[in-house]
């Protein structure tokens, strides 16, 4: 039998099933909120209204969401291909490494409509270059992909330490992070998009580069399911053989993809740096590499998804701050926990819920099921 | 202070460091062995360091904490079984979920119980495993070559070292000398034929996940309750990766493991004591590329010198009754 | 004084709508020989399967020497003393011989008694049923009928008193299965029962005292093997005459199109798999390879096809030669004319996962015909699709349904339809029907002959005799990666049959 699941129709399949899978790990993290002590429906409360209950709110909300995109879609096309790329963290962060390169040379010569498509190149090209090593390894050598990106999570970590206490920092300063950018390198605000719909905003730090992540989900579609080089990443992602069969050369495939995961990942690097604190400072990825496997699962490896999923996750952490403020018993590590719950009841428990949800189904119409489930006899 | 000195206490601190990746190394085996990916190492270490810690210095027992780190760890083992066994999820999706929940819950029940930012208060001496001194250290400390060795090297460890060490041999009588190991070989290989020889393959494969559960506790309990008398947020640091990378470079095999573990750690420590001391010819090395050394020699060592590495032939595929 | 060993009564078995097994009557003779008959997916692996506690009936009773027996795992099975012999070996393959054997069955928490016992109990069952086979030997250093002789003594060793064989017989060469079937002789002279599964009737009339057919998951008759004939167990499982020959006229040879020429493959572990093979395919002929599973044949079609390296030797196709590294690319091939038709559509031929229509330009999407631009060209991917659909006669007719919903025979047929609708000059066939159903048999026959008759070279692998018979202009034989032999389509199944078992060589030689 080669489906282990009969067919559920596509709303089911691609909404109700995830919103599921979501709701049962809020439950959960509702648990660990009453085990210290706090009411999980006041927490959810203060989160929605952090999030959505203010234009500010909504700004912040969608400034984070702006990170997860990329690194969401960074996962989902290396899973497309078959890849598990856990590196988007140091990726994301050595790419802090050329967009400071870049936006300390050029930031007060050009204005940032040219620094910022300069920066964008030196961010894919970092985050390109540091997949690259894993993918080929994993391509030529057959050193297991997630170990050698984890690794390399942890030498970006070394590599921007030692270059932001060295070559990147002004000579005169103790913090490690480069100095501000000035305008030249600083991306507009958008805001006043909000503000259109009368809401008031103070000082949120939602840019343009948000808007770079909506043109990069629709490109990821593209290239995922109407390009060629997406047909044969699907075909080497479900069926290594099929791939060689079809003429896909395994090398070329793992090494394309996983660096283009990889620029996706080092372009989130523009939001923080470029949209918000206007430098290059330690840590400032801050797990948003890690937030992308959440939110691609979430997702469903669907550009789509990925941009709702990566909402959803901005609210975590915008309310998730305003949470940590109204109730000091839960801090940001919250979100964390909520993270991991979400890739595991979306991930790897996704089919937990299915053999229920369908036999509801079959008792509704059996019909829906039925007709699937003969087709897939035989062989 | 002569070079032999050093390379006593260089060895000394490799043992130390080694212990914990050993522990988590001899976890994966049992799982990997099994046929079950277990990504999960390092949040199982996490919270078992965590778990201990806590419960040593709210018990005033190091064996109580111990006991805990155990229990917690094995929970978490038990979750990635629930997942990947039961429900056939992704084994490397569920072991993420693990290591995330692990860090984010460790630091946030932390902080709630102790308001310490995350850490554990110190431990008492009654609290942690101290130091064991063997008989007659004292009177051979004076010997030239095998004083130094006895005194410093094989005494002087705290119960957990020598436990671990004694894990080696005896995980490898467990896997080749028993009924238990046959079978949890037999599972990771071709677990049909372990279906049709009438033994469950699901509860084998829980049973070896309770065992990385238990030697990743002690793993854990090792960080917090030995070498560091406390927890402190994202201890593990990566052990659990490396342990992993550990096991690939030893093939699945207890006694390689032990070596590829004593490696690691001696790169770890070697790259501790080379901290600031200039290197002949290459001069001062900055302080960043020494912490980045055990994790690029990783990827070297998996990329090159280990050959071929063949993981059992069902690892990482959930088990499906074929039709 | 016929007392049954098993009686099977009212058994109905059910996954998700299919109904596997419906209303299963069944007896089986102690001491007997009992075959059980029917296509592929008639249900006989389901049923045994149940009799074996892999399964669970959904209703029906089973019984065992008379008793009602509740059988809910393996174990129950093997606690009644049945066992069985899987088609796919659950054998462990760095195993040894006595560990296999006593998995599952150790005596002891230490393996040491175990083991000691297994000896001495083997030793035992060599000497009673002539079952020799090294106990110390690693299963994936054996060859493919002695590891089936391992799981005959893991069943025996559990003290199996009736015995399933589930399609014993066909990674065996007909000498091999021989043997094996004067195995199961002694076995039934002992007084153990045995239970014969498969579809290849020549078995069945050989070695059976009763036979039950199965058809689409229903009983449909038990007869006495000596008082039925092949035609009429034939008719029985497929419910119609079946025409055993596909009509086709006499072959009109052309000139050469693929000459391959002292070829040799090794596999991953440096084992000769392909031994110095030459010959020619010329336009307008099938040249049918027959062979037992396993003799070369799949490097063979690999290699040939460009995706596997040879050691040696050079493929010529249309004088000019393949990239025989392992690095050609397939794509190219393709576009030379060369088309192929993988032997494991599941894995190799087509993604499963995709949809009807991504499947259709597999190895071609990057033709200009499916390309805009830069992009994949939607709608003449899917009007393509649906041209292949209608003139294939693939169904369901929906050309966005996942491959994985479509029948075995039918997702052939899109395999088929791609290769088949790029008009190759040289069409490589693996395994053209395994896992089809018969009504798709014939039409994938009827097509290939087609093919020829159009002129084209077309090269078929089987390991199904009859296919090779009925389909060939030419045979050619392999054994142990060599060709061993050449002969017309007149040739007998037996003549064909002893060359599959390398016994023809030592005779041309006297």
């Amino acid at each position: 039998m080669s489906t282990p699941y009969a067919k559920l129709p596509a709303w089911a399949d691609y909404g109700l099933i995830p919103v599921i899978n979501l709701f049962v790990a809020f439950v959960v993290a509702g648990f660990v909120v009453l085990l210290v002590g706090e009411n999980p429906f006041r927490a959810a409360v203060i989160l929605v209204e952090g999030a959505f209950g203010r234009g500010t709110g909504i700004a912040f909300t969608l400034f984070y969401a702006t990170t997860f995109i990329f690194s969401g879609l960074s996962v989902a096309v290396a899973a497309h291909c078959g890849l598990f790329n856990i590196g988007g963290e140091g990726q994301g962060y050595i790419a802090g490494l050329g967009i400071g390169v870049v936006c300390l040379a050029f930031d007060s010569v050009l204005p940032w409509w040219l620094t910022f498509p300069l920066a964008i190149i030196a961010s894919a090209a970092m985050g390109a270059l540091w997949a690259l090593i894993p993918a080929y390894l994993q391509a030529k050598r057959g050193s297991h992909i997630v170990i050698t990106t984890i690794m390399f999570n942890f030498i970006a970590a070394s590599v921007m330490v030692y270059a932001l206490v060295g070559f990147l920092k002004p000579a005169i300063s103790m913090a490690p992070q480069t100095r501000t950018f000035l305008d030249g390198a600083q991306l507009p605000k958008l805001n006043w998009v909000i503000e259109l719909f009368g809401a008031k905003i103070r000082s949120a730090p939602l840019n343009v580069s948000f808007l770079l992540a909506l043109v990069m989900a629709y490109l990821v579609w593209l290239l995922i399911w109407r390009t060629r080089l997406g047909y044969e990443m699907r075909t080497y992602g479900h069926s290594p053989k099929a791939a060689r069969y079809a003429g896909i050369s395994e090398i070329r495939i793992v090494i394309v993809a996983m660096m283009i995961s990889g620029a996706l990942a080092g372009m989130m690097a523009l939001n923080p740096t470029m949209g918000d604190q206007h430098n290059v400072a330690l840590d400032f990825v801050s797990g948003a590499g890690f937030v992308g496997i959440a939110v691609a699962l979430m997702g469903r490896l669907h550009p789509v998804g990925i941009v709702l999923a990566a909402i959803l996750f901005g609210m975590l952490y915008q309310g998730g701050a305003e949470l940590a403020f109204e109730m000091p018993a839960i801090s940001r590590d919250m979100i964390v926990i909520i993270q991991g719950l979400v890739i595991l009841f979306a991930g790897a428990l996704e089919h937990m819920f299915r053999p229920y949800i369908q036999a509801l189904f079959a008792s509704i119409s059996p019909k829906a099921v039925g007709i699937e489930a003969v087709k897939g006899k035989g062989a | 202070m002569d070079i032999f000195t050093a390379i006593v206490q260089i060895l000394d601190s490799t043992i130390r460091l080694s212990v914990p990746l050993l522990l988590a190394c001899l976890a994966g085996l049992y799982s990997e062995r099994a046929g079950v990916f277990d990504i999960g190492l390092e949040g199982k270490m996490l919270v078992g360091a965590f778990a201990g810690a806590a419960a040593a210095s709210v018990l005033h027992s190091a064996l109580l904490g111990l006991g805990t780190a155990i229990l917690i760890s094995v929970a978490f083992a038990l979750i990635h079984g629930f997942a990947s066994i039961t429900h056939r999820g992704n084994q490397i999706v569920s072991g993420v979920a693990i290591n995330f929940i692990a860090a984010g819950s460790t630091i946030m029940l932390g902080q709630h119980w102790f308001q310490q930012g995350g850490r554990t208060p110190a431990l008492a001496p009654g609290e942690r495993f101290e130091a064991i001194t063997w008989p007659g250290v004292d009177a051979v400390r004076g010997v030239p070559i095998i004083g130094p060795i006895y005194s410093e090297l094989i005494s002087g460890h705290s119960i957990l070292v020598y436990i671990a060490f004694l894990m080696v041999p005896f995980t490898w009588w467990v896997l080749f000398r028993t009924r238990f190991g046959l079978r949890l070989r037999a599972v990771g290989e071709n677990p049909a034929a372990v279906d049709t020889a009438g033994i469950s393959v699901a509860w084998l494969r829980y049973r070896a996940l309770i065992c990385t559960g238990i030697l990743t506790g002690v793993a854990g309990a090792y960080l917090s309750m030995v070498q560091n008398g406390g927890f402190v947020k994202d201890m593990t640091a990566g052990k659990g990766y490396i342990a992993l990378a550990a096991l690939i470079f030893a093939k699945w095999k207890p006694v390689n493991a032990m070596f590829a573990c004593l490696l690691f750690g001696f790169l770890d420590a070697l790259s501790i004591r080379l901290q600031g001391t200039p290197l002949p010819v290459i001069g001062k090395v900055p302080v960043q590329f020494m912490q980045a050394l055990p994790y690029v020699l990783t990827v070297i060592l998996l990329a090159g010198f280990i050959g071929k590495a063949i993981p059992p032939r069902a690892g990482g595929v959930p088990y499906v009754k074929e039709r | 004084m016929a007392q049954a060993a098993i009686e099977l009564i009212g058994i109905n078995k059910s996954f998700g709508a299919v109904r596997a097994n419906r209303d299963i009557n069944l007896e089986i003779v102690r001491g007997t020989i009992h075959g059980i008959v029917g296509e592929n997916g008639a249900g006989k692996s389901t049923l045994m399967s149940i009799l074996y506690g892999f399964y669970q009936a959904d209703s029906g009773e089973i019984r065992v020497g008379g008793q009602p027996a509740s059988i809910k795992t393996p174990n129950d099975a093997i606690a009644l003393g049945i066992g069985m012999v899987h088609q796919h070996f659950m054998l462990v393959d760095n195993f040894s011989v006595l560990e296999n054997v006593i998995l599952g069955a150790e005596s002891d928490a230490l393996l040491k008694k175990s083991i000691a016992k297994a000896r001495s109990e083997l030793e035992r069952l060599e000497r009673e049923y002539g079952l020799e086979v090294d106990p110390d030997a690693i299963i994936e250093e054996l060859p493919v009928g002695l590891q089936q002789r391992v799981e005959i003594l893991k069943a025996l060793y559990r003290g199996a008193e009736i015995l399933i064989l589930d399609e014993p017989t066909g990674v065996l060469t007909p000498a091999e299965a021989d043997h094996l079937f004067r195995i199961l002789k002694q076995l039934k002279e002992q007084g153990k029962t045995v239970v014969l599964i498969t579809h290849k009737l020549r078995e069945i009339m050989a070695i059976t005292d009763t036979v039950s057919v199965m058809r689409q998951g229903t009983m449909v008759a038990t007869r006495e093997t000596k008082k039925t004939t092949v035609e009429e167990l034939a008719e029985l499982m497929v419910g119609r005459r079946v025409l055993l020959r596909v009509e086709k006229g006499e072959a009109e040879a052309g000139g050469v199109k693929l000459a391959v020429k002292n070829l040799t493959v090794k596999d991953s572990r440096g084992v000769t798999m392909v031994d110095d093979v030459s010959f020619d395919l010329r336009a307008g002929e099938i040249v049918g390879i027959a062979g037992v599973a396993g003799n070369g044949q799949s490097e063979l079609l690999e290699a040939i096809s460009g995706i596997r390296h040879a050691v040696s030797g050079s493929v010529m196709l249309d004088g000019k030669p393949i990239d025989l590294t392992g690095k050609a690319d397939p794509g190219e091939l393709r576009d030379r004319g060369l088309a192929h038709v993988p032997e494991d559509r599941h894995h190799v031929g087509l993604v499963l996962a995709f949809e009807e229509n991504e499947n259709s330009i597999l190895g071609y999407h990057d033709d200009p015909r499916y390309l805009k631009g830069p992009l994949l060209d939607i709608d003449a991917i899917r009007n393509d699709a649906k041209d292949k659909i209608t003139k294939y006669d693939i169904r369901p007719a929906d050309c966005r349904l996942k491959t994985a919903n479509f029948s075995g025979g039918n997702q052939q047929k899109i395999v088929l339809a791609r290769e088949m609708e790029q008009d190759p000059g040289v069409l490589i066939v693996g395994q053209p029907t395994r896992g089809v159903d018969v009504g798709a048999i014939e039409f994938i026959h009827k097509r290939l002959i087609a093919m020829r008759d159009q002129g084209k070279a077309v090269l078929v692998v089987s390991v199904e005799l009859d296919e090779i018979r009925s389909l060939s202009d030419r045979i050619l034989v392999m054994f142990a990666g060599r060709i061993v032999g050449e002969r017309g389509p007149e040739a007998s199944e037996g003549e064909l049959g002893l060359l599959m078992a390398g016994v023809e060589q030592r005779e041309a030689a006297e």
